[in-house]
C-alpha cells in the first residue's frame, strides 16, 4: 500500500522545517559578533598548527568494512524469519549453512587479529 | 466537527493507512510537541535524579524545585551567538544538526503508541527503524568533518566506529524477535511494528519472556548495544569531556548545540520505544489476557457495558498515578521554606499540584480512560528505559575505547548470533 510510505516524507519534511525555521528566525534576536579568535577552531587555547582533516588511523576503515560485511548478513536474516515457521526445518538448515560461513570468516578475522584495538 | 472526530478517533486504521494526510500531520506535530516535552522533562529529571544519587539537591533555584530550569536553559540556547568557525565547510556545518534531528525524530513514524495510534504501519516497519536510525551516523561524520578541528573529527570518527560496530548487534537481536513473531497459527511472521505488537497479544505472552530466557537474552543484547548507539554513559566515548573537550560537536554552540542535543534525548526515547515495542509489549498493559470476574459499571456517556474487574483496575492507573504526583507536588509545597521570597515558588508548585490531580481527574472520565490507556501503558514502559539510561550514568565508570570495541566485537556480537541460532533451534523443535 504506497499511501503508508506518504507520511515519511511529510514527517521529513517537518522534522527539517522546525529546527530551520528556528535557527533563521533566532537570527533576528541573537548577537553577531565575529572575532578573529573566536572564529578558531578550539584546541584548548593553542593556535592550531594544521589542517585537521588529515590522515587518521586504519583501524576505522577495518571497522567499517566489518560492519558492511555483518549488516548485509543481518537484513538476509530478515526475510527467512518472517518465514520461520513456514519454512521450517528445511529454512533452518538453509539459514545454518549460510550462518556457518559467516561464523567461519568471523573466527578467521578474529584469529588473524582484525579485532584488536591496539 | 466533533462528530467528525469522534468517527476518526473510533476507526481503526492509522492515518497513513486511511490516507488522510491532515491527520497525519496532526499526529506527526502531535509528537513532535510530545518529544520536546519530554525531552524538556527528561533533562529535568536526569538533573534532578543524578544529583539525589550523588546526595546533592540538583536545580533548585529556577521555579520550584527548579522546575523551570529547561525552560531557562532552552532560551539561553536560542539567545546565545552562533559561531561557525572560519575554516569550517559552511554548508555541511549546517546540514550536520538538521540531519542528526531528521534522522532521529523520523524513526518515530513507525511507533506505536496504540493500535491505531501511530502516523501510519509499513509492512517494512523495523527494517524501516533499522534504517533511519543508522543515518544518524551520517549526521555525526558530517559535523565532525565540517568543524575542520582535531577534537570534533576524532570523536566523529570513534562515535560513528561505535554506533556501526554495535548496530550488528542489535540487527541480530532484532531478527531474534521478529522470528518469534512467525510463532502465529497462520506461520506467517512480520516486521510491521503495529503487527509484532499484536502478534505478542496472539501469543499471551511479551517476547521477552518467550522461550524462557532466549527471549531475555535478546533484550540484554538490544539494550546494550541501544545505549551504545546513542552514545550514553557508559559508553559515551565520544563526548569523553577528559579526552575530546565534547566530541563530535565541540564546534557547535547556541541553538545548532541544542540540536543535537535534542537528537541525542530523542534517539535514546526512540530506541527505548522500540525496545518497549519488540519484547516488552508495546502498548499493551500488564497481564493482557487476566481479565477478572466480569463486572458492571454505570456509565453516564454510554450504554453500561460488562467489563472484567481487572480490565476496570488496569484502567484506573493512569488517573492514579497522576493523583499520586500530584500529591508529591502538594507535599513539597507544605514543605517549603516559610520565607517571604518562596511565596511564588510556592504558589507555583500548588498550582502544579493542582493542574496534575486536574489531569488525573479528566483521565477519569470514561471515553477518555478508554483511549489513553494504551498510550499511558506505552510511556510508563519507555519511561523505565529512560531511568535506566541515568541510572547506567550515576552508577558505571566509562568505558576505554579498546575496551568498548572488545565488547561490541567479541562478546555482545557472537551473543546476539548465538540467541538467534538457538530461538532458531528451539522454535523449529517446539
Amino acid at each position: 500500500m504506497p499511501q503508508n510510505y506518504v507520511p515519511i516524507f511529510l514527517f521529513m519534511g517537518v522534522a527539517f522545517a522546525i529546527p530551520a525555521v528556528t535557527l533563521v528566525l533566532f537570527k533576528l534576536v541573537r548577537p553577531e559578533n565575529p572575532h578573529k579568535t573566536k572564529l578558531m577552531p578550539y584546541e584548548c587555547g593553542i593556535t592550531p598548527l594544521d589542517d585537521a582533516r588529515g590522515r587518521y588511523t586504519v583501524r576505522f576503515y577495518i571497522v567499517a568494512i566489518l560492519f558492511v560485511v555483518f549488516d548485509v548478513e543481518t537484513i538476509f536474516l530478515l526475510p527467512w524469519a518472517v518465514r520461520f515457521r513456514w519454512l521450517g526445518k528445511f529454512g533452518l538448515l538453509e539459514m545454518g549453512i549460510f550462518l556457518g560461513i559467516l561464523i567461519v570468516g568471523y573466527i578467521w578475522i578474529w584469529k588473524k587479529g582484525a579485532l584488536e584495538w591496539v | 466537527m466533533l462528530d467528525y472526530v469522534t468517527g476518526y478517533l473510533s476507526s481503526n486504521v492509522t492515518p497513513g493507512q486511511a490516507g488522510n494526510w491532515v491527520w497525519a500531520l496532526i499526529y506527526i506535530l502531535l509528537i513532535f510537541l510530545g518529544i520536546s516535552l519530554a525531552v524538556m522533562g527528561m533533562v529535568w529529571l536526569e538533573r534532578k535524579i543524578l544529583a539525589h544519587m550523588q546526595i546533592r539537591l540538583g536545580p533548585m533555584r529556577v521555579g520550584p524545585h527548579g522546575l523551570l530550569q529547561p525552560i531557562a536553559d532552552s532560551l539561553k540556547l536560542l539567545l546565545k551567538e552562533d559561531i561557525i568557525p572560519e575554516n569550517a565547510d559552511k554548508v555541511v556545518f549546517w546540514l550536520a544538526p538538521l540531519m542528526v534531528v531528521i534522522a532521529a525524530f523520523t524513526v518515530f513514524i513507525v511507533i506505536p503508541f496504540g493500535p491505531t495510534h501511530a502516523v501510519t504501519d509499513m509492512n517494512i516497519g523495523i527494517l524501516f527503524m533499522l534504517g533511519v536510525s543508522s543515518l544518524g551516523v551520517l549526521g555525526i561524520i558530517m559535523a565532525g568533518w565540517a568543524s575542520n578541528s582535531h577534537y570534533p573529527l576524532m570523536g566523529s570518527l570513534r562515535s560513528s566506529a561505535q554506533m556501526v560496530s554495535y548496530e550488528i548487534a542489535m540487527g541480530l537481536a532484532v531478527v531474534s524477535a521478529v522470528l518469534m513473531t512467525s510463532f502465529n497459527a497462520g506461520g506467517s511472521g512480520t516486521l510491521s511494528m503495529i503487527g509484532i505488537v499484536q502478534a505478542q497479544a496472539a501469543q499471551h505472552t511479551w517476547f521477552a519472556f518467550k522461550f524462557f530466557p532466549l527471549g531475555l537474552v535478546a533484550l540484554f543484547v538490544f539494550a546494550v548495544a541501544m545505549v551504545a548507539e546513542t552514545n550514553r554513559a557508559p559508553f559515551d566515548l565520544p563526548e569523553a569531556e577528559s579526552e575530546l573537550v565534547a566530541g563530535f560537536h565541540t564546534e557547535y554552540s547556541g541553538f545548532r548545540w541544542s540540536l543535537f542535543f535534542l537528537a541525542e534525548y530523542t534517539a535514546m526515547l526512540a530506541v527505548s520505544s522500540i525496545a518497549v515495542t519488540l519484547w516488552l509489549g508495546g502498548w499493551m498493559r500488564p497481564f493482557p489476557s487476566w481479565h477478572g470476574p466480569a463486572i458492571t459499571i454505570p456509565n453516564f456517556w454510554e450504554h453500561a457495558a460488562p467489563l472484567g474487574a481487572v480490565d476496570f483496575a488496569f484502567s484506573l492507573v493512569p488517573a492514579v498515578c497522576f493523583f499520586v504526583l500530584a500529591a508529591f507536588a502538594f507535599i513539597g509545597t507544605l514543605r517549603m521554606p516559610k520565607h517571604p521570597l518562596m511565596k511564588i515558588q510556592k504558589g507555583g508548585l500548588g498550582a502544579l499540584a493542582l493542574v496534575l490531580a486536574g489531569i488525573g481527574l479528566v483521565l477519569l472520565i470514561p471515553p477518555v480512560r478508554d483511549r489513553i490507556q494504551d498510550i499511558f501503558w506505552f510511556v510508563a514502559k519507555v519511561a523505565v528505559f529512560m531511568y535506566l539510561y541515568i541510572w547506567y550514568r550515576g552508577t558505571f565508570p566509562r568505558y576505554r575505547f579498546d575496551q568498548l570495541m572488545k565488547l561490541g566485537w567479541k562478546v555482545m556480537l557472537p551473543m546476539g548470533l548465538g540467541v538467534l541460532i538457538a530461538t532458531a533451534v528451539v522454535g523449529v523443535l517446539v
